[in-house]
């Protein structure tokens, strides 16, 4: 009978924690937009009583976007709930279109993207009601690299680059290149089509023109899969991010990109900053939404402390600061925006 | 001339019966090496990083400060949503569908559907949980559509082992009870429900297991990659272990594959002890007729 009872007691239980889960939306399931705006006048009063610039904010700051960019995100939002408890921050990571997708409809107030905002993304804020600010938070150097067991290339210009990665390209082995190289597949490691990487690389140097695809050419989202294919493979050519190839100095060999003025030049922390590593340096940006930064005060101290800690995160997670004025730069620009 | 054809005839049933226990163990012992081969490379890869910290601390940019806090937390609260919601719903659909429905062509309709749901890629159930609980009900990013779209996921799988479970229960004991004057619904309760309760319980636990190891639903659903509050209600924001783990698996330093083998431990000590609680549960019920 003890055991009845026992079942009767859990079968109870159960109950009322499925009624109460089914029950709890009620309240306050307004939708999720309002639930923020609702916490933003909260926020408002609140910061208005204790004034919002000594650090007493609270309430939530949502960030969806690019996965390149989610390490130097984390690094801020780790750094800024040390120092500010009661803000709840919620970083997602779906990559720079699935933020896009979000942020212009409204869902979030910060999306981070390896690439600049699509002209549609912009169409689809607009009609919205919707005003997205850019931000660079660091510099990237998009590498090209072989493998440490290649002994023949040192440099490509951007003309090869296209001949190896074109559909039309009309280079599938190293010899219709430069003679002198050996006569073996070239092997394509690339980052998908989703990713803001390759969406970069696409518009730099293939110019929207369709990539190669099939036999030897292998796509993945996980750029440490990019890495292990490449380092084994004395034939393989791929490109991804400079921290992977930083972290991966002893396998890989980083090629020296010429530009067409005959001066190859490689990727290092000076020439991604300088510039002079182009057209593959890029900026890493977050995009955030201008009406929640005003009507939410700890989306702007947090959109603040981003570009004060910005250098330190990049440089923490193997990126390339910006040069400090662009950073006073853009503070400023902020500022001004939440003072409008 | 008999004695020796037989003799012959055993002799071949002996080979075939060594050949095939040879093939057997064989089988076997391929899943075991691999098994073994993943415990030693985990384990080997993430115990150094394992530590009371590590179970304490939120997600962090610095290997050492780095914590699966928030991931643990998340998949227990995610978990104590989603075993009621998928039990509750699951044993009623599996009593409907063996005590009550008529054995006609739409009962079958709705058997086979069932079957077939448990063999749908997890990621439709996410968009499914996107579409319906997200935007629909406008629940949000939030635990409870997460623990919803979970327990949509698993909920087929609970139905079938229910069913199973409930299907195995004595003719004659139903027939006893009704005998003495039952009701159905009493006989339901007290007499099919406790009988059967070993075996739904198996399956729901193995049924909650994948749930807390599932990431493609909850990647869409929103389950955050970087958390530093764990849920305090509903409507939280959260993330759960297999998001965190597979962050940390995608970040260009070497060390951060080894946190990821630490995380991974975790997770594989959380699925064992629900797994034992099944094996006690299956244990302590079973002798019961």
């Amino acid at each position: 009978m003890s055991k009845w009872k026992l079942m009767m007691l859990v079968a109870v239980t159960l109950l009322t924690v499925g009624l109460l889960a089914a029950c709890g939306n009620a309240p306050d399931d307004a939708g999720s937009d309002e639930n923020n705006e609702a916490n933003a006048s909260e926020n408002g009063e609140g910061s208005g009583d204790e004034g919002s610039e000594d650090g007493e904010v609270s309430g939530p700051v949502n960030i969806d976007g690019s996965s390149t960019v989610l390490p130097i995100m984390e690094y801020l939002t780790y750094e800024y709930n040390q120092e500010n408890p009661e803000v709840e921050t919620a970083l997602n990571s779906s990559g720079s279109g699935g933020g896009f997708e979000k942020s212009t409809v409204g869902e979030i107030d910060l999306s981070n993207a390896s690439r600049p905002i699509k002209d549609e993304e912009k169409a689809t804020a607009e009609e919205n009601g919707i005003t997205l600010h850019e931000i660079e938070l660091a510099y990237d150097g998009l590498s090209v690299v072989v493998s440490q067991e290649n002994d023949f290339v040192e440099n490509l210009t951007i003309d090869q680059l296209k001949q190896i990665f074109l559909a039309d390209g009309g280079a599938t082995k190293w010899s219709d290149i430069n003679p002198e190289w050996p006569e073996e597949d070239i092997v394509i490691y690339s980052p998908g089509h989703d990713s803001g990487t390759f969406d970069y690389f696409n518009e730099v140097i293939l110019e929207e023109n369709p990539m190669r695809e099939g036999e030897n050419v292998t796509l993945s989202e996980d750029d440490n899969t990019l890495v292990t294919g490449i380092q084994s493979d004395p034939y393989a050519i791929g490109y991804f991010g400079y921290a992977y190839y930083a972290e991966n100095q002893d396998t890989l060999k980083v090629l020296g990109i010429d530009n067409g003025d005959g001066n190859p030049v490689k990727p290092t922390g000076d020439t991604i900053q300088d510039g002079s590593y182009s057209p593959l340096s890029r900026p890493l940006f977050t995009y955030v939404n201008v009406d929640y930064m005003k009507e939410k005060p700890q989306v702007l101290d947090f959109v603040k402390f981003s570009i004060e800690n910005a250098g330190a995160a990049a440089e923490e997670v193997g990126y390339v600061a910006l040069p400090d004025e662009k950073y006073q730069e853009q503070l400023t620009e902020i500022e001004e925006l939440a003072a409008e | 001339m008999s004695t020796k054809v037989n003799s012959a005839q055993i002799k071949g049933r002996v080979v075939r019966n060594k050949a095939f226990k040879s093939l057997f163990i064989a089988a076997t012992s391929i899943a075991l090496i691999f098994l073994a081969l993943l415990i030693y490379r985990i384990l080997s890869q993430g115990i150094d990083y394992l530590s009371i910290d590590f179970l304490r601390n939120y997600p962090a940019p610095y290997i050492e400060e780095a914590g699966i806090f928030a991931g643990l937390m998340g998949s227990i609260f995610l978990i104590s949503i989603t075993a009621p919601v998928s039990i509750i719903l699951g044993v009623s659909t599996a009593l409907y569908l063996e005590e009550y429905a008529k054995q006609n062509r739409f009962t079958r309709f709705i058997q086979v559907n069932v079957q077939n749901l448990a063999g749908v890629p997890s990621i439709v159930f996410g968009l499914l949980g996107l579409t319906f609980f997200v935007y629909i009900l406008e629940l949000g990013y939030s635990l409870i559509a997460g623990a919803l779209t979970m327990s949509l996921l698993v909920l087929p799988v609970i139905v079938v082992a229910s069913q199973e479970a409930i299907r195995s229960v004595p003719k004659e004991l139903r027939e006893a009870s009704i005998g003495m004057g039952a009701t159905k619904w009493q006989t339901i309760w007290r007499i099919v429900l406790p009988a059967s309760i070993p075996g739904i319980l198996t399956g729901s636990i193995l049924a909650l297991s994948r749930a807390i190891g599932e990431t493609a639903p909850l990647i869409i659903v929103g389950a955050a990659a970087a958390i530093y509050t764990i849920p305090d209600s509903f409507f939280s924001k959260y993330t759960v272990m297999p998001i965190q783990i597979w962050s940390w698996t995608s970040r260009p330093q070497e060390e951060w594959q080894y946190v990821a083998a630490a995380g991974i431990i975790v997770l594989l000590i959380i699925l064992l002890c629900m797994n034992a609680i099944a094996v006690w549960i299956r244990n302590k019920f079973q002798n019961r007729f």
